[in-house]
């Protein structure tokens, strides 16, 4: 039975993948005979050409995945490479789970309420430092370049490049590397960068290219911050697939195609960058460089950190503020008044959304954290290794934009019948889930030492006793923090419930987004902070839940 | 020392004639990596001695069944006149017990010797009385509920050996499991798990680096390179 | 290549087989009310509506729990974010062969996603709304825009629902004489640049602004309620996008950025950053009001020229899976005591589609009990309507508005 579980997660993570991409193929090239497509023809590519602001939108989404992935990672590896082991590297580390817990478009709102030209950042100065009796006409949520959606997406990036780089540290042996090179009398940073950056940067790899291609394709982050003439690819194919002539449709699928290509040209313009830095790293190594003086870029990297993780807080803050608030006026910093009458209107409102969030999210990620379970056991048992292939049919899901394949599962669930059915969209969720449970879960499980089991299986106890009598309950903190953490991204997904879902289940984050570009802030205060709300409810069960369980138990404690 | 209820280790299947490493060799990408030839007697104690890297560790797990798959084997096994070389170590009936102590930190201390503690005794009023027993038996009678974290070393050490040997091993395999005690401690622990070894006569497999367990074992002793 | 494929030919093919086909034992019929109300207890009904305005989704969500209690009928609200998505899903599941059970069982529709519907046969196959129970109290004569919608005649295909009328707002304690013509907005916004905008297109309001200035604008008005060829549409819109080329770089943002709906646009006047918005709803303004979303020096006012107005409607799907619950849901929001509470602008305010006349004397005083606001312009006040255009206007008007506007190089 544990024998079918390596090769049910390949088919869970890759069979609705490459389904998707078959579904979203046909159509491009013009056939779909549900809407009259019988023939291939190159006509969809034709009319995607023809589309305004084709060209702007492709390069839009490639620089804003390119951009936010490059600051995002140096932020992280400047951060990690001049703070390691210090008290305030430690208050970071703490600050990673509930930073990653906030969803993509609760933060992204949150941003956005701070940094607008009527906004608290603004208010906070006007008018008497600015002159300004109302606010300035710039155009910077929505700007044309996209600079506020990089931002939006680089405070979410920066926790979670973090949580992956601190995985990864113990086992490249990290500080013993950084005393080697600081009695060669290396700075701080650059010891790590030449010393232990490449052995890490191996490790993240994958990560990254998840982030970057997660970045080119993102939809609900580019609809609250992204530009609006012309939109990002991405969001733009969403429009022709909802468009009611449904020629477009065919347009849509050509459109999934060519973002596919738009995300290979990023990827591959980030390995030629990977090539391009070591190339320097090699110059300035045999240089001599010992870059002593960096304690301008340490500062630096702090500082962008801590802005990171206090933007997302004070967002979060400010639609909590939102959310209560009476009349709020500009330049007011606080509401002439607050009240409750929003959130006791709309929470009857939110029963239903918020139902659904939780049961897709529980389904899923227990699914997950089963499979995911029954994957690290088989490879315990067989004394596999995790081998490349492995890993990057692990990264598969994260690596192709979004729209692009679930655009065409959507048509293959519409033929299957299988459209709006609850299996079918925690199936679809699963996919994304999975990657991430397994990433959270798989360093702890190794990291177990296996003398437990030894003994437990020289005391007469078979495998199977020693996995649920021993390793589990053991390990059940990490398992259910990797349960959280699947948890969390299945309520932060948007374009997977909108499409899969057909409609029939509405979750907190499609509620929250389709009122996004809308005017009733006080709601989508409310919405955003129920939103972030749930994520959180799971990382705390899963401290809570052991701690009580253990409670005698002083070895069972976290780590200080 | 009197004999504890619940730990006599009659096989049902033959009689008592110890443990025989027949012709064992172990191999590492076809490099020869260790030898034994040898049989030891009921409550006869045969220490393995080596320095670190010499492949001791690496036999004991051939003979609990642990080994690791990149290494290739061959000789057989045999306890008590049964061929356990094919067995999966939990039918092996060999008891472990190795440098560190390795209580399950999520059961207490009474938690981890009902978790030893052989299915032959049915009921869980026995099982607990025979827990209970063996915890007398060391001076630990009360500790039953113990947070196995609060205890000292020489105590984890005796309720490791105790929940060893209420698994009724027939055979003790030993991977240097006195060299994480301090001096004083150690003696003490390794005359308590000699003494119940020969009294409940296992034969004993000692992997050690320490010349004073060779001596306090008294038994053949082979040097691997 | 979709549209050669639904044309005329199709579509009396489809009817004819229609007929032809056993009396679809599924619609249910009006006339026979026990009937509709028996079938109708115990559906869930999917009622897709536009979910952007949090109070009319709090009055959908009193409908519901009323419907539920009385008639036993439950309605989940989906809340969409273009009406043009739902056509587009109805579409998807006819074009699959989907011709039971589908996912839309009444949608809040008018103008071309309508028409889309119609033209294409996707509503329920006979007339059905004229021959609801509470139809009776509907202002037909009073009302011409409850029997066409945007030219197109409704055959009792789509219940009407509510009135709507564009309306402009504007902060009399900073911009105490908001422009009412064209011309004026487009001296008022260069004397005064980034204080205006409209939602991006295809939004309605934002279409439904752009309109109006075509209403203003085009040589001759008679043209917009005939179907628009390419000539005629060159020539009408000469004005229009002459006009449009000059006011853009002194809109908010430059024009660079829109909001993407009338909320949005209403936020931004809270916020200050413009000073007009409108909607379609002439209690709008009341309502943020009595919300504590805009200061209570918020009136409404309309153009010279006359401001666009029409219905809105509900319809149903022909292969909805609850026909019988969505027909008690659409009677329940025609009747007098639904319409009386939608109107009130502490609720909703979008005005009644009823002769309030013809009412028995209770639903009158109510309705005359209604304290529309103290922003909101009294019927008499609100100013000539102007009838829809012909919605081949509007498909033309959206796609070159995207050409010139909606991808800034």
């Amino acid at each position: 039975m544990l024998r079918l579980v390596p090769a049910g997660a390949f088919l869970v993570l890759i069979g609705p993948v490459l389904a998707g991409l078959l579904g979203a193929a046909l159509p491009a090239f013009g056939y779909l005979p549900a809407i009259g497509g019988e023939k291939l023809s190159l006509g969809p590519f034709g009319d995607l050409a023809a589309m305004p602001g084709l060209l702007r939108s492709c390069l839009l989404s490639l620089t804003i995945g390119l951009v936010t992935t490059a600051l995002s990672y140096v932020i992280v590896v400047a951060f990690i490479a001049g703070w390691r082991g210090t008290a305030l590297f430690r208050a970071m580390e703490r600050l990673v789970s509930p930073l990653l817990s906030v969803p993509h478009a609760a933060a992204a709102f949150g941003l956005a309420v701070l940094i607008m030209p009527s906004g608290f950042l603004v208010r906070l100065v006007s008018p008497w430092a600015t002159g300004w009796q109302r606010p300035p006409d710039i155009l910077i949520v929505n700007d044309p370049l996209g600079l506020a959606m990089m931002a939006g997406l680089i405070v979410k990036e920066i926790p979670f490049l973090l949580l992956v780089s601190l995985a990864a540290l113990p086992q490249i042996r990290a500080g013993q590397f950084g005393h080697v090179t600081a009695s060669l009398g290396y700075g701080r940073i650059a010891g790590f960068v030449f010393g232990v950056l490449p052995a890490l940067y191996r490790q993240i790899r994958l990560p990254v290219f998840a982030v970057l291609a997660y970045a080119t394709s993102v939809v609900d982050v580019a609809l609250i911050l992204g530009p609006t003439t012309p939109p990002p690819l991405a969001v733009r194919i969403l429009q022709w697939q909802a468009d009611p002539d449904l020629a477009m449709r065919f347009v849509a699928a050509s459109g999934a195609l060519l973002h596919l290509a738009v995300t290979g040209l990023a990827l591959l313009i980030w390995v030629f960058g990977e090539k391009a830095m070591a190339r320097l790293c090699a110059v300035l190594q045999t240089a001599g460089r010992r870059g002593r003086d960096d304690k301008v870029w340490r500062h630096l990297a702090v500082t962008l950190i801590s802005a990171s993780a206090f933007i997302v807080l004070a967002g979060i803050l400010l639609l909590a503020l939102w959310s209560i608030a009476g009349l709020w006026r500009y330049p007011d910093l606080l509401p002439e008044a607050f009240t409750l009458n929003v959130w006791v209107r709309s929470l009857p409102g939110f029963a239903v959304p918020l139902a659904n969030a939780v049961i897709i999210g529980i389904a899923s990620s227990l699914a997950a954290t089963a499979i995911a379970l029954g994957a690290l056991e088989y490879e315990s048992r067989a004394g596999l290794t995790p081998t490349i292939r492995a890993l990057v049919a692990l990264y598969l899901p994260l690596l192709v934009p979004q729209i692009a394949f679930l655009l065409g599962l959507n048509v293959v669930f519409i033929w299957a019948h299988l459209d709006g059915r609850l299996a079918a969209l925690v199936l679809v969720h699963l996919v994304f889930v999975f990657p991430y449970v397994l990433l959270s879960l798989s360093d702890p499980w190794r990291a177990w030492d296996r003398r437990y089991g030894l003994m437990a299986r020289a005391l007469r106890h078979g495998p199977d006793a020693v996995f649920w009598r021993i390793r589990l309950p053991m390990l059940l903190r990490p398992v259910l923090t990797a349960a959280a953490v699947g948890f969390a991204v299945s309520i932060g997904l948007y374009l997977p419930t909108l499409l899969i879902g057909a409609g029939r289940w509405p979750t907190i984050t499609t509620e929250a987004v389709a009122l996004a570009a809308g005017g009733n802030r006080r709601v989508i205060g409310a919405t955003a902070l129920l939103q972030a709300l749930l994520p959180f409810a799971g990382f705390t069960l899963a401290l809570v839940v052991p701690a009580l369980l253990f409670r005698d138990r002083r070895a069972m404690r976290p780590a200080a | 020392m009197s004999k504890i209820s619940g730990m006599s280790t009659t096989n049902n299947i033959g009689a008592k004639t110890g443990l025989t490493l027949d012709k064992v060799e172990i191999t590492l990408h076809g490099e020869p990596l260790v030898a034994a030839n040898a049989h030891i007697s009921p409550g006869e104690i045969l220490t393995v001695m080596g320095p670190s890297g010499s492949g001791k560790s690496i036999l004991l797990a051939y003979v609990a069944g642990f080994l690791d798959p990149v290494f290739s084997a061959t000789g057989r096994i045999r306890l008590n006149g049964l061929d356990v070389s094919d067995l999966p170590p939990e039918r092996r009936g060999m008891g472990l017990l190795f440098q560190d102590p390795l209580l399950f930190p999520h059961l207490s201390v009474g938690g981890n010797m009902m978790f030893g503690l052989a299915p032959a005794i049915k009921g869980h009023a026995a099982r607990r009385e025979a827990v209970e027993a063996a915890l007398r038996h060391v001076g630990m009678g009360d500790f039953f509920d113990r947070d196995p974290a609060t205890l000292s070393g020489g105590q984890r050490a005796r309720v490791a050996l105790m929940r060893t040997l209420l698994s009724r091993p027939e055979a003790l395999l030993l991977d240097e499991p006195f060299s994480n005690l301090d001096t004083a401690r150690r003696g003490q622990v390794r005359e308590r798990v000699f003494a119940e070894a020969r009294q409940l006569g296992l034969p004993v497999l000692l992997v050690t680096h320490d010349v004073a367990d060779a001596k306090a074992a008294g038994g053949p002793c082979i040097e691997l390179a | 290549m979709i549209k050669t494929l639904l044309a005329a030919p199709f579509l009396t093919a489809s009817l004819a087989l229609a007929t032809l086909a056993p009396a679809a034992a599924q619609t249910p019929d009006p006339t026979n009310w026990d009937v509709v109300l028996s079938a109708a207890r115990g559906q869930t009904v999917y009622f897709h509506a536009w979910g952007g305005e949090p109070r009319i989704n709090d009055y959908i969500a009193w409908a519901g729990r009323t419907v539920k209690e009385r008639y036993g009928v439950s309605l989940v609200h989906v809340k969409v974010t273009d009406t043009a998505n739902v056509v587009s899903k109805i579409l998807a599941e006819k074009a699959a062969g989907r011709e039971e059970g589908g996912a839309v069982d009444l949608v809040w529709i008018n103008g071309e996603n309508f028409v889309a519907l119609k033209d294409a046969g996707m509503l329920l196959d006979r007339p059905w709304a004229n021959k609801l129970p509470n139809y009776r109290f509907v202002d037909v004569a009073g009302k011409p825009t409850v029997l066409t919608d945007f030219t197109v005649p409704v055959d009792g295909r789509e219940a009407p629902w509510g009135m709507a009328k564009l309306v402009f707002f504007h902060d009399t304690a900073i911009l105490a004489d908001p422009p009412k013509s064209m011309a004026a907005l487009l001296d008022w916004a260069k004397s005064d640049p980034g204080r205006f905008t409209y939602p991006q297109p295809p939004d309605f309001i934002g279409s439904t602004f752009l309109k109006q200035i075509l209403y203003e604008l085009v040589p001759d008005p008679a043209v917009l309620s005939r179907p628009a060829d390419e000539e005629t549409f060159k020539k009408a819109t000469a004005p229009f996008f002459a006009y449009l080329d000059e006011l853009t770089p002194y809109l908010w943002r430059q024009g660079r950025a829109y909001p993407q709906n009338y909320g949005a646009m209403r936020q931004l006047l809270a916020d200050s950053e413009v000073d007009i918005t409108f909607a379609f709803n002439p209690a709008d303004a009341s309502n943020a009001i009595a919300n504590n979303e805009l200061p209570d020096t918020v009136r409404s006012y309309v153009f010279d020229a006359g401001t666009i107005a029409n219905s809105h409607f509900l319809a149903i799907p022909f292969n909805a899976s609850a026909k019988a619950g969505a027909m008690v849901l659409a009677d329940f929001l025609l009747s007098p005591e639904a319409q009386i509470r939608k109107q009130d602008p502490n609720v909703w305010g979008d005005p009644t589609v009823l002769d309030v006349a013809a009412l028995g004397e209770d639903d009158r005083k109510r309705f005359a009990a209604l304290d529309l606001g103290i922003a909101t312009l009294p019927p008499e006040k609100l100013g000539l309507a102007l009838l829809e255009p012909h919605t081949s206007w509007l498909k033309r008007l959206e796609t070159e508005w995207a050409r010139r506007y909606g991808v800034n190089q």
